[in-house]
């Protein structure tokens, strides 16, 4: 962007748009705030001194006590549903997107426009019908139940967003390959999937933090702690600790604390990746 | 030339290459093919199908009672007061969020050097799950020990400290307040990229012809940014319609069903009450409710694209 374009504003109005952006940055921080002074506090503390008082003494006994209880098979069960879904995820829709964009066919246009479609479908309407199937299957309470509906739910957009991607890389080079004898699998495989790099972090981006944050397919298709992931963890904390206000907002923490980890190191990508799926989805 | 002796004098590799090459799109497409349909497709006829039964969803004893689920759903002041509150959240998520966003994305892009960081942070909470915000804030909101009532009661304004989540008037505003809360960095984002779009000359053209600020964003900007507009309304409208996690975790719909959305009177049908066949009605009349809705509000922001 040219700054000579831009002129700089007067002082007065600087101070005010300073004041007015501090101002939004003390809204987004100050909850963020408490959630973690008080998770630091001592349970007596939170009685004794006024809330926005900060901790007497730094007291790490709450964390001790929620990694000790559980929350490492919490952490692990999201990982592994998280990270094998969006492999899934990313391998199916790439394949998908590549035939959608490139390979002729009959019904390529209406299965894109019905693939796509599936972006507004509400989620909740397959609530009932999978727990059912779940059930039937011998599959529920397990973290495998989640990794289906996951990755299909995943799809419509993931699709979107990779056939758009791939629609821009040059036809020459797909010829070029078929001149030399490349068959459209080689062609997906040392063409397609390798320049399609950053549509693909898009996707797994989009998708990883989506899915680490979900919720209710999680609660309704499990129901031990072993077999949970980390939102459930906060779930069932809060019967456990419902009395112990310091304890509930230490796992809070503790289970926002991987993402906030990751922002901390890929914020651009990050951002870019929320909003691109978000537009599409 | 006949097409036996076309055949014959394609050497064996082509040949296979060409069954592979008609092959290939079925192969490419199978597993999304197959997932969907198992998991979107298959779920959603389901759903219908389970409408028109009355059951528990225990054992064999489902019994066909055709559309009286739905002619019970037309009727059903609860599930019409979720669907109201639905659309409360999504007009007052516009009304809200956006104003506070484009004022907030208008600073950034005036401010310079140090909006970069400000930007990250102001993009925390997008990073939090709805459960965690839940359980943050019902602290926050907690009558007893919570930071609003005691900041209200320290300013000797003890007359204002409320029961933000247990009173039937301010459950659902108080709900409405944390997804604004989260969501005005979503759209800030929106409508920076819109104005960085904003070509610079337009601009020094307005000003050298001694147009305000004002004049420049109402009579520039703002139908500069017209598309990202719209499609940051209809997000923010289709997004209030599927709400669950964070009404559920804060106030479960209540109290006495004052913040109940179709989402959560869906789940209590089915999970609470046992109503397998109702729940699906209420889940089926989702679908429709915001497939509609989705449909139209595609319709109208269609040609306004935008990029990020």
């Amino acid at each position: 962007m040219s700054s000579i374009a831009k002129q700089q504003p007067k002082p007065l109005t600087r101070s005010v748009i300073w004041t007015l952006a501090l101002g939004w940055l003390a809204v987004t921080l100050l909850p963020l705030a408490f959630v973690l002074f008080t998770s630091l506090k001592s349970q007596q503390d939170t009685f004794d001194s006024p809330v926005w008082a900060l901790p007497t003494h730094i007291d790490w006994s709450h964390y001790a006590s929620v990694l000790q209880s559980g929350f490492f098979t919490y952490l692990r069960n999201s990982l592994f549903v998280v990270g094998l879904s969006v492999l899934l995820i990313v391998i199916v829709s790439a394949m998908a997107a590549y035939a959608l964009a490139r390979l002729k066919f009959r019904f390529n246009k209406p299965l894109f426009a019905l693939i796509v479609a599936g972006m507004i479908v509400p989620l909740h309407i397959t609530l009932v019908p999978i727990y059912l199937m779940t059930k039937a299957i011998g599959l529920y309470d397990t973290p495998f139940a989640l990794i289906g509906p996951y990755v299909a739910t995943s799809l419509p957009v993931s699709i979107f967003i990779l056939a758009e991607f791939m629609r821009q890389i040059p036809r020459e080079l797909e010829e070029a390959a078929e001149l030399d004898g490349c068959g459209p699998f080689t062609i997906f495989r040392r063409i397609f999937l390798p320049l399609s790099g950053p549509g693909v972090a898009t996707v797994a981006i989009y998708n990883a933090i989506g899915l680490w944050n979900e919720f209710i397919f999680a609660y309704v298709l499990t129901s031990s702690p072993g077999n949970r992931t980390l939102p459930l963890a906060l779930w069932d904390f809060q019967g456990e600790y419902s009395s112990n206000i310091p304890a509930m907002l230490a796992v809070v923490t503790l289970t926002s604390l991987p993402l906030i980890v990751a922002y901390a190191f890929g914020q651009e990508r990050i951002v870019k990746g929320m909003m691109a799926g978000s537009l599409k989805g | 030339m006949n097409t036996h002796a076309t055949v014959a004098a394609v050497p064996l590799a082509r040949r296979r290459h060409r069954s592979a090459r008609q092959l290939a799109p079925a192969i490419f497409l199978a597993p999304a093919v197959a997932l969907l349909a198992m998991f979107l497709v298959y779920p959603l006829l389901q759903s219908f199908r389970l409408s028109l039964l009355e059951w528990n969803g225990l054992g064999e004893n489902s019994v066909f009672v055709g559309l009286a689920n739905w002619v019970s759903l037309a009727k059903d002041g609860l599930f019409w007061h979720a669907l109201g509150n639905n659309l409360l959240l999504g007009l007052f998520s516009v009304l809200i969020q956006l104003p506070i966003a484009m004022a907030l994305a208008l600073l950034l892009d005036k401010a310079g050097r140090g909006s970069r960081t400000l930007k990250i942070l102001y993009f925390l909470p997008l990073l939090f799950s709805s459960v965690a915000l839940g359980v943050i804030f019902k602290n926050i909101y907690d009558p007893n020990f919570g930071p609003i009532n005691a900041a209200l009661n320290a300013l000797g304004l003890p007359a204002l400290a409320k029961d933000w989540l247990g009173d039937r008037s301010y459950a659902l505003a108080a709900v409405t307040a944390v997804i604004c809360w989260q969501n005005v960095p979503f759209y800030m984002i929106l409508f920076l990229a819109g104005l960085a779009s904003f070509p610079p000359d337009l601009r020094e053209a307005a000003t050298l012809d001694g147009a305000s600020d004002a004049t420049i964003f109402w009579k520039i900007k703002l139908p500069h940014l017209q598309g990202t507009v719209r499609t940051a309304a209809m997000l923010a409208v289709i997004g209030s319609l599927r709400y669950f996690d964070l009404i559920y975790v804060m106030t479960g719909g209540g109290p006495e069903g004052a913040s109940e959305l179709m989402a959560t009177y869906m789940y209590r049908t089915v999970f609470s009450s046992f109503q397998l066949g109702y729940g699906s009605t209420v889940a089926s009349a989702m679908f429709l409710v915001v497939t509609l809705i989705a449909a139209v509000g595609m319709r109208l922001t269609k040609r306004f694209e935008t990029e990020v």
